[in-house]
């Protein structure tokens, strides 16, 4: 068994998503270095990937948050960029995985839409729309209960 | 800053949307990033050793398969650690084999069981929707941050 000696450790990964009518991720990526202070960063399709020890990150993404706020989504990732195990150049095809991330894209729109919209609201505002359950508005299928009266209930 | 556990555990919205609102959240990335970073014998892809199951023994039975264990090694400690849950109901993209889906109801279980504050919700679906879902995850993390500062 071969031993294991990771690379950059102590250092975390963030993704950093922009779905923003303003900002590409090149813009971003260049704004981004412009302050990364020498924080390793990526620029992807999707955004940017941030690299370096949780004091010089957590700062940086601070910074890129505010660049666009309510368009700018960001999560944790486990590997590093380039890792040999996930990386797309050593896999010979497409990566695996993002199956998530292309999902939740297609919400994003709809966060953003209520971040901008809950920057203007009071507290009694904020409270109805947090109770508000999508449930009651969506359409459910018909009841089978309901179908079977239906078909009974029908004339010869 | 309370700690919140996501789920689904990959998600990037809740993920971002904990972190924006000021509290920690607990996902995936943060156990695969532990044995990512951690040296010791190569077990790649992503470093789930033989004693993974061993460990997973604390939150699943013996005679669980050893997929679902290995993969409650990972969640396990995060759901110790776990002070608040966000769980999103029927995530379309949250499927898999039968250990990822035994392991996302084992996931649900520990977390229903643990007595901590818990918010249930659906994915947008529409503008007025994503207005009520901000708001939901907005007042639920305002609200632990009350609890924990009294």
């Amino acid at each position: 068994m071969a031993e294991y000696v990771p690379d950059y450790q102590g250092t975390v990964t963030k993704y950093v998503f922009v779905e923003s009518p303003l900002l590409t991720p090149k813009d971003l990526a260049v704004k981004a270095y412009e302050i990364s202070a020498g924080v390793m960063i990526k620029e992807t399709c999707f955004g940017l990937q941030v690299t370096g020890t949780p004091e010089e990150v957590e700062p940086l993404i601070r910074a890129i948050r505010e660049f666009d706020p309510t368009h700018i989504f960001i999560k944790d990732r486990g590997f590093p960029p380039g890792d040999e195990r996930r990386c797309r150049a050593n896999l010979g095809g497409a990566r695996p995985g993002y199956l998530g991330h292309e999902f939740e894209m297609q919400r994003v729109r709809y966060i953003s839409h209520g971040l901008s919209r809950l920057a203007g609201m009071d507290d009694t505002e904020m409270h109805t729309a947090a109770a508000r359950r999508p449930e009651d508005e969506r359409a459910r299928p018909l009841d089978l209960r309901r179908l079977k009266k239906l078909i009974e209930a029908e004339e010869p | 800053m309370v700690k919140v556990f996501i789920y689904p555990a990959t998600s990037l919205i809740l993920s971002d949307m904990v972190a924006r609102f000021g509290h920690e959240p607990l996902g995936s990335a943060i156990g695969i990033r532990e044995r990512i970073q951690t040296p010791g014998i190569e077990s790649p892809p992503l470093q789930i050793t033989p004693e993974e199951p061993k460990k997973g023994l604390k939150w699943a039975a013996v005679e669980v398969p050893s997929g679902v264990r290995g993969r409650m090694a990972v969640y396990g400690p995060l759901i110790e650690e776990a002070e608040a849950a966000i769980i999103i109901k029927d995530p379309d993209y949250a499927f898999g084999c039968m250990g990822c889906a035994r392991t996302n109801e084992l996931i649900q279980f520990h977390l229903r069981h643990k007595g901590i504050p818990l918010l249930d919700l659906d994915y947008p679906t529409s503008d007025e929707e994503g207005v009520g879902f901000v708001a939901a995850v907005k007042e639920f993390l305002t609200g632990l941050k009350t609890e924990g500062s009294a």
